[in-house]
């Protein structure tokens, strides 16, 4: 059982929710399928929803929400 | 056809060295945010200075030729790959008729410049092939790349594979990143006090940074000089009777976060401005990412003319380095 991160694509901010009067998209533990949002980037006026490429259990969060990333920074481990 | 778009990246756009002559109109300049990076990467293709070329922003796109090209991908470090094989920046490289252009992600800077020879060959718009999307004018279609687009290249003959600009010859920001910057017409807008803070605080690029203008936060809000609001002035200390905006110019609305006017902005308004950045910084602008930590450095004209003259030098260097 290894651990997958799903990486930014792009810099911006991290956010959990899709919007901030609505739930995460997924808790740790969350069952995810391929192709399922994860979160959201910001950047340049407009967000960008992450998804992930696999299925599996989300393990661990590695950033905060409204965190700053970088393009590639592992945002989610997901146990496949 | 020459190039099949697969996929768009984030926002990119075709753009050349600009379109200027049209600014009094209300139609900006356009052209490369880091002209600097796109002067190179056509040199290394062997096209004209000017020809157009592809701007990437913080996602590379993934390009299919139809028919073989030399490319050269310069200012951001955006890793090229050919068919997954990877590639060096800011260095010529060939590409045969059918094999698959793209990207890794981005390792630093904002924007990569995408040459291939014989540059993009969209109808020129106004005397140029860059992108205004929100004028809808030029490049292809008016608008950022998307999937499925296929965009036309000129003939011409290439320049040789391997050619490199070396390192010392590529200008990139630093950490902070300085801006050098002319106090301006309105710097008797604010305190003492506040002209000094300005130069003196450390600023942090927002989210809120395109081709239109970079904001930066993260700074002591600016205190104004009290006065009576002239006539055709909003009543915000930060308000002015409108003005023309020049390319670089420094607003701060309601005096918390400058806002650097880059190359589609808004010809004119009503919001003072602090100074302008100084026109050889400008590409340095157009490689910040959201967050990178900036301070701005006040000039005075004379430096201002030195560094613009510096920079063409470092350009007849390249042009040296290449021949």
């Amino acid at each position: 059982m290894a651990n997958k991160q799903v990486l930014s694509p792009v810099p911006g901010t991290f956010y959990r929710k899709p919007a901030p009067d609505q739930p995460p998209y997924k808790e740790e533990g969350d069952q995810v399928a391929a192709g399922e949002a994860i979160g959201l980037v910001e950047v340049m006026k407009s967000f960008h929803e992450i998804k992930t490429d696999f299925s599996g259990t989300v393990a661990k969060f590695l950033v905060d929400n409204e965190d700053p990333v970088m393009a590639g920074q592992p945002l989610v481990e997901i146990d496949g | 056809m020459a190039i099949k778009v697969n996929s768009p990246g984030l926002a990119t756009s075709v753009q050349d060295l600009g379109r200027p002559g049209y600014y009094h109109l209300g139609i900006p300049i356009s052209g490369g945010m880091d002209r600097f990076a796109l002067r190179a990467a056509n040199m290394l293709v062997g096209n004209d200075e000017g020809a157009a070329v592809l701007e990437a922003v913080f996602l590379g796109p993934e390009l299919e030729f139809t028919q073989d090209a030399m490319v050269a991908v310069t200012g951001a470090d955006l890793p090229p790959k050919v068919d997954g094989d990877p590639r060096a920046t800011w260095t010529s490289f060939a590409i045969r008729a059918g094999q698959v252009l793209s990207f890794e992600y981005l390792k630093g800077g904002a924007r990569a410049y995408i040459a291939v020879s014989g540059g993009i060959d969209v109808p020129l718009a106004l005397g140029s092939r860059s992108t205004y999307t929100l004028g809808a004018l030029g490049g292809f279609e008016g608008r950022n790349l998307l999937a499925g687009d296929e965009l036309p290249v000129g003939a011409a003959p290439a320049a040789a594979e391997g050619r490199v600009v070396p390192a010392e010859l590529r200008r990139m920001p630093g950490s902070p990143a300085e801006l050098r910057a002319m106090p301006g017409l309105y710097w008797h807008r604010i305190t003492e006090a506040s002209r000094r803070g300005f130069f003196e605080d450390t600023w942090k690029v927002a989210l809120e940074a395109d081709r239109i203008g970079y904001r930066f936060q993260n700074g002591h809000p600016l205190e104004f000089v009290d006065r009576e609001p002239p006539f055709g002035a909003g009543s915000d200390p930060s308000n002015i009777v409108d003005s023309c905006y020049p390319y670089g110019s420094i607003q701060v609305p309601g005096g918390t976060e400058p806002i650097v006017l880059h190359r589609d902005a808004v010809s004119g308004g009503g919001y003072f401005m602090i100074g302008t950045v100084i026109s050889a910084d400008m590409d340095l602008i157009g490689q910040l990412q959201p967050h990178t930590p900036t301070r701005f450095v006040s000039v005075d004209m004379a430096a201002a003319l030195a560094a613009r003259h510096d920079r063409r030098a470092l350009l007849d260097k390249i042009r040296s380095a290449l021949d």
